[in-house]
């Protein structure tokens, strides 16, 4: 058992910036994640303290914060794994409006989806309304589909976070899940135009930032974000292929 | 003090996991306007956190498979006092429930001919898990919820239901809620309201169940006259995590015994093999040989007893832990590492099958499960009982008040196989969605009591007029979830449990002393006196209703009548509140399985 000390943003309206650090000093035991030392000092020293968790255990997304600066889930890091001979600082995500202390007001996220054109299947291949598909083929949308939509990609994606771009850009987490959409083998849909256009793919120039930080180690940069591109950029500004429609 | 606003809809839709997703899909297609409140924000509910997969009679994998024989496994699982009709609805109705996903962007793992992939799970004959790695849950609600967006329903994210709103006739009417973000109190109006709230894991103190497993739903239901049924009936999941401390209780997967994970006691002896109930014996092997041979997809060699259902599974880990036979934190070990004596690559493999299982592991306790045998013992995982619910439409003992998912109660009986609770959200939540539109086409709008929502904000603010001189609610929740782990827990005796509701009324006093401070918005301390409640009542009908059932049966087990008793095996324990709100337990008889299914239960039994 040893103590140490949290720094923790409180906020004092929802107006940006308008808050202050908080200190608290707690015992921290073996094993303890940083949303067990919040719960704890929610529970003995600041029951209005405001987080915002689900299931501690990192597979729902909810408890995404700032720690000591970086971009984390706050289930998932483990109180060995910081500096505690140092305060630890624990912010909420920046790119997004506050709400009250941790909790910050991610709905925008809600209204982006909606944006993106929906999954529109092929016919089924077989009579009973099933389709074949290979698990090769699948592989690469599994990958996408493991995000449990934590935002800390949007948190920490430039073109939000500092170029406020929420109007034009949807960001690293919508280009995952139209990646999903896009490269699922039964999907009709397309949404090329759309991911130049709307959704300014072209914005991103892939510093990798949002891979760094997604806990369930998705290769976002790489495997969606860049292949996505490359259908834009085959599309509107291959050579050849504007050539191509020239003539058509 | 009036609420700050009112919202109407044909259908309101209280809870966001599964059920709840799929009852809003349904009733959206029906053409009538749907309200869908969720205590969390979309997409974050519990139905996240399951694993294996969900349990559909497909037959990809052994087309042995039928709807007949899932329905026979389900009323054996369930110790034959399910609700004989929602376990054949669910049978039959599963497979068309798990297909349609696929088509609205659901990605299971494939089998070699391309088809969705099926594993075995405890207590199921044929491998009939449709799932994506250990990540199930995941997929099943982002799919859902994804559907969901594009179909005009308006989702309510992070709001609470206070109280369960009745008109002048006693039908359903509406619920009054409070948004965390700002603690405005909102009416919502509705001809029909579905409850898919899920379970009531937090009234205990190790539990994989995430904060919002309060039991809500079941209060809700209960407090406006619903009837509640086989609340005795709790699935302690045998394998959690036991340490480090914090983590005490999260779920370590069933996907890790069906992929060959074995249970081994601290003398290194694989002690499931000691203890194998007789009307499972024809179905389980014989030595560890063939149990192995039976996870690799032999079809001639049977399950090994590690993949018995899990009330069994629990009380035998519970068993070896008071004998002494324990490891290190208090539980047993579960070992998948060993799997390298028989396949080359295992650790790829084991990571490939079981991603989630070996991350938790790695970043919760530094191990490596690829290594390194697991520490596990049971955590409360799920309730069987809940809101007593017509089979076909979902709709409860009360008119307009329709229930889906963990808080309804009937097709799990005693006890509840692993992957039928996702296949149960999505056949009955399509039946609930369903069934609630069409009453709604059928109803006009009822009317709100202005009072009852006036005297539910004012008793729910109480706290705030006692501020910091009060009772701490952290406190009493932590008082509570002591009692109930272990005067209610895995193994019961009548003089615990009387306790234990003595403690209830206790904790009702110490309740109406509760203060908090500060201001509503996202305030935790207010809201964990709201879910207090909630807790309370669906705590006592658990011990109560414990208490009433003098056998052995399931999920619930008594150290005072170890033995099941035949003529338990004819009703359910039913709870409602009587004449002044005090509880009511009494009996109510099963219904008698007609004579096609009673033959399908026996051709079965071999």
């Amino acid at each position: 058992m040893a103590t140490a000390t949290f720094k923790i943003w409180r906020t004092h309206s929802s107006a940006p910036g308008d808050g202050t650090y908080q200190t608290f000093q707690t015992e921290v035991s073996e094993g303890m994640v940083v949303l067990d030392v919040v719960h704890s000092i929610q529970a003995q020293q600041a029951p209005d303290l405001a987080v915002r968790w689900n299931c501690k255990a990192g597979k729902c997304g909810s408890c995404s914060a700032e720690i000591n600066g970086n971009p984390r889930l706050m289930c998932m890091t483990r109180m060995s794994q910081l500096n505690l001979s140092e305060p630890v600082t624990i912010e909420p995500m920046r790119t997004f409006p506050p709400i009250k202390d941790l909790v910050t007001d991610v709905s925008w996220n809600f209204r982006v989806k909606k944006g993106i054109k929906k999954f529109k299947p092929r016919q089924p291949d077989a009579p009973d309304g099933t389709w074949r598909m290979a698990q090769r083929d699948v592989d690469r949308v599994q990958e996408f589909r493991k995000c449990i939509e934590c935002f800390l990609c949007q948190d920490v994606c430039h073109v939000l976070r500092d170029h406020n771009k929420h109007d034009e850009f949807i960001g690293p987490r919508f280009f995952v899940y139209a990646a999903n959409l896009e490269m699922n083998p039964l999907d009709t849909e397309d949404r090329v135009d759309d991911l130049k256009d709307a959704h300014n793919i072209g914005y991103c120039n892939i510093t990798k930032c949002c891979t760094k930080v997604c806990p369930e180690h998705i290769h976002i940069t790489d495997n969606a974000i860049i292949p996505l591109k490359e259908r834009v950029v085959s599309r509107h500004y291959d050579p050849v292929t504007r050539l191509l429609r020239m003539f058509k | 003090m009036p609420a700050d606003a009112t919202y109407t809809y044909d259908v309101l839709i209280v809870g966001a996991g599964g059920a709840g997703l799929r009852a809003a899909i349904e009733a959206a297609n029906a053409g009538v306007t749907v309200g869908l409140i969720c205590k969390s924000l979309l997409g974050k509910a519990h139905t996240v956190m399951a694993e294996g997969g969900m349990a559909a009679a497909m037959a990809n994998n052994d087309d042995r498979d039928s709807w007949k024989v899932h329905f026979a496994d389900t009323m054996r699982g369930g110790q034959y006092v399910n609700n004989w009709r929602m376990a054949e609805l669910h049978a039959k109705e599963a497979p068309d429930r798990v297909r349609e996903l696929e088509g609205w962007g659901a990605v299971f793992d494939r089998t070699a001919d391309g088809r969705i992939n099926q594993r075995n799970f405890g207590g199921h004959r044929y491998p009939r898990l449709a799932h994506v790695g250990d990540r199930t849950g995941l997929e099943l609600i982002r799919t859902l919820q994804d559907h969901t967006v594009y179909l005009g329903v308006t989702v309510h994210m992070e709001h609470t239901v206070i109280e369960l709103l009745l008109d002048g006739s006693g039908r359903a009417a509406g619920v009054l809620a409070y948004d965390r973000e700002k603690g405005r109190f909102h009416v919502f109006n509705a001809k029909a309201v579905v409850l898919a709230t899920g379970g009531v894991g937090r009234a205990f103190k190790v539990t994989s169940n995430s904060w919002e497993g309060t039991g809500d739903g079941h209060a809700l239901a209960f407090r406006a006259g619903a009837e509640l049924i086989d609340m005795e009936f709790i699935q302690f999941h045998p394998t959690g995590m036991v340490w480090p401390p914090s983590v005490k209780g999260i779920l370590v997967t069933e996907g890790v015994r069906g992929e060959g994970g074995i249970l081994k006691n601290s003398e290194g002896r694989r002690f499931m093999f000691d203890d194998i109930p007789d009307n499972y014996k024809p179905q389980t092997a014989s030595d560890p040989e063939e149990g192995w041979r039976y996870v690799q997809g032999d079809k001639s060699a049977r399950r090994p007893p590690e993949l018995l259902t899990r009330d069994h599974v629990a009380r035998c880990i519970n068993r070896e832990v008071k004998a002494g036979r324990g490891s290190p934190h208090g539980g047993v070990f579960l070992d998948i590492a060993w799997i390298k004596e028989k396949i080359a690559g295992s650790e790829e493999h084991i990571k490939r099958k079981l991603p989630s299982m070996y991350h938790q592991f790695k970043e919760l306790a530094d191990l490596d499960i690829t290594k390194t045998p697991m520490e596990v013992g049971p955590t409360t995982h799920y309730i069987m009982g809940g809101i007593r619910v017509d089979a076909d439409s979902q709709m409860s003992t009360i008119h307009g008040l329709f229930a889906a998912g963990e808080c309804a109660s009937g097709i799990n009986g005693a006890n509840r196989l692993g992957g039928n609770s996702l296949s149960d959200l999505i056949v009955f939540g399509k039946r609930a969605g369903e069934y609630a539109a069409q009453y709604a086409r059928d109803n006009p709008q009822p009317r709100i009591d202005d009072g009852a929502v006036e005297h539910g904000i004012a008793t729910s603010i109480e706290p705030f007029a006692r501020g910091t001189a009060g009772e701490n609610p952290y406190t009493l929740q932590q008082d509570l979830q002591d009692t109930m782990q272990s005067l209610v827990g895995i193994v019961r005796q009548e003089s615990e449990m009387r306790e234990a509701v003595d403690r209830i009324e206790g904790y009702k006093e110490r309740l109406r002393r509760v203060g908090v401070s500060g201001g509503r918005e996202y305030h935790s301390g207010w809201h964990t006196a709201i879910d207090l409640r909630n807790l309370l009542v669906v705590s006592e009908a658990i011990a109560r209703s414990a208490i009433e059932r003098k056998e052995s049966r399931g999920g619930h087990f008594r150290e005072d009548y170890p033995e099941k008793d035949p003529a338990c095996a004819t009703f359910n324990v039913s709870t409602r509140p009587g004449p002044g709100g005090a509880m009511q337990v009494s009996h109510v008889p099963l219904p008698p399985m007609p004579d096609h299914l009673k033959a399908v239960v026996e051709e079965q039994k071999s």
